[in-house]
């Protein structure tokens, strides 16, 4: 039962993201186009809310539903595997259209052939691992 | 309550999934889609063939729920919540497109020359799928997220590695919708 919250957080996730468009095919590339601002209106909003949000925790020592108080781990410093692993999965997210929430998202919604994207990513999931550390990071 | 059968806005759509990733930090965990995909290939056996793989995957459960909530939150959205208009993009994108002989939304998400399953079933189907699949899989995991890891909540702890993640997600898609898909297509 614990896990149904993580399950409602789910469907709303998934109903915000649908209706935003941001897991439509069209809404990326007209992104990489500079066709529209709706893309990047979502990501800034989305950027500030969160922005002011995490600020809020941070400041007030917002404690969490386990009752501890909020804290986010510092991503590892570096360039390399930001950079490099970013242009890979950027070059896969204008070709498939698709990230890795929609992929889902869109696969429940009957788009069967999202099934074969959810597929390569397991896959490309799986050969990083395999090659992770032969990898620069 | 017409809103609920139209696309959101931009400005409430950026608010709410905002809301999304503080939802998941106050109930002590954090915002992130790719990491499920390392989650599966850990439960499907890839630990026996890299440590990558060899980690509890039960504490990653949440994260799954959370996965099988997006799926029934789409199909819900897709066959209860809209009112078939499809996605209202850019003119000079359709025109554009219609020189790839890429078909227009009219009412669709997705484009039927990539998505449809007759198309899908081909050696250029399956090359767009599974490889931009694998690229976005790969790439998220080298990176270390992908864009709600990232893009969302990386930037909004204001993590300059996110920043510079976001980046490259911007140079891979530019080099790949101006130079890679006009060769495919």
């Amino acid at each position: 039962m614990k896990y149904i919250k993580f399950l409602l957080v789910g469907i709303f996730f998934g109903i915000v993201l649908t209706k935003s468009e941001a897991v439509s095919w069209y809404r990326i590339y007209e992104m990489f186009f500079f066709q529209s601002f709706h893309m990047y209106g979502i990501i800034m909003v989305a950027i500030g809310t969160g922005i002011i949000g995490i600020q809020f925790f941070k400041r007030r020592k917002i404690k969490n539903t386990d009752g501890e108080t909020i804290s986010i781990p510092d991503k590892e410093k570096g360039i390399t595997r930001y950079l490099a692993g970013g242009i890979l999965f950027g070059l896969g997210w204008a070709l498939a259209g698709a990230c890795p929430g929609p992929m889902y998202i869109l696969f429940g919604a009957g788009f069967w052939s999202m099934g074969l994207v959810i597929l390569g990513a397991l896959a490309g999931t799986f050969v990083y691992g395999l090659l992770q550390k032969r990898l620069p990071h | 309550m017409d809103f609920i059968f139209k696309p959101f806005p931009w400005y409430v759509s950026g608010v709410l999934i905002g809301a999304v990733m503080l939802l998941l930090i106050y109930m002590g965990k954090n915002f992130g889609m790719s990491s499920n995909l390392r989650t599966l290939c850990s439960v499907m056996g890839g630990g026996k063939y890299a440590g990558f793989f060899r980690f509890d995957w039960k504490t990653q459960r949440w994260n799954l729920m959370v996965v099988a909530g997006a799926m029934i939150g789409g199909y819900i959205t897709v066959h209860f919540l809209s009112d078939g208009s499809g996605v209202n993009i850019n003119p000079d994108t359709i025109e554009q497109l219609a020189r790839l002989n890429i078909d227009a939304p009219e009412g669709k998400l997705l484009p039927d020359a990539i998505f449809g399953m007759e198309n899908a079933w081909t050696p250029k189907g399956l090359l767009i799928l599974l490889g931009g699949g694998f690229l976005v899989g790969f790439g998220a995991r080298y990176a270390g997220g992908c864009t709600s890891g990232h893009a969302i909540s990386g930037i909004s702890n204001l993590q300059l590695p996110s920043l510079i993640a976001v980046i490259g997600f911007f140079i891979g898609g530019l080099i790949m919708s101006h130079y890679i898909l006009p060769l495919i297509f």
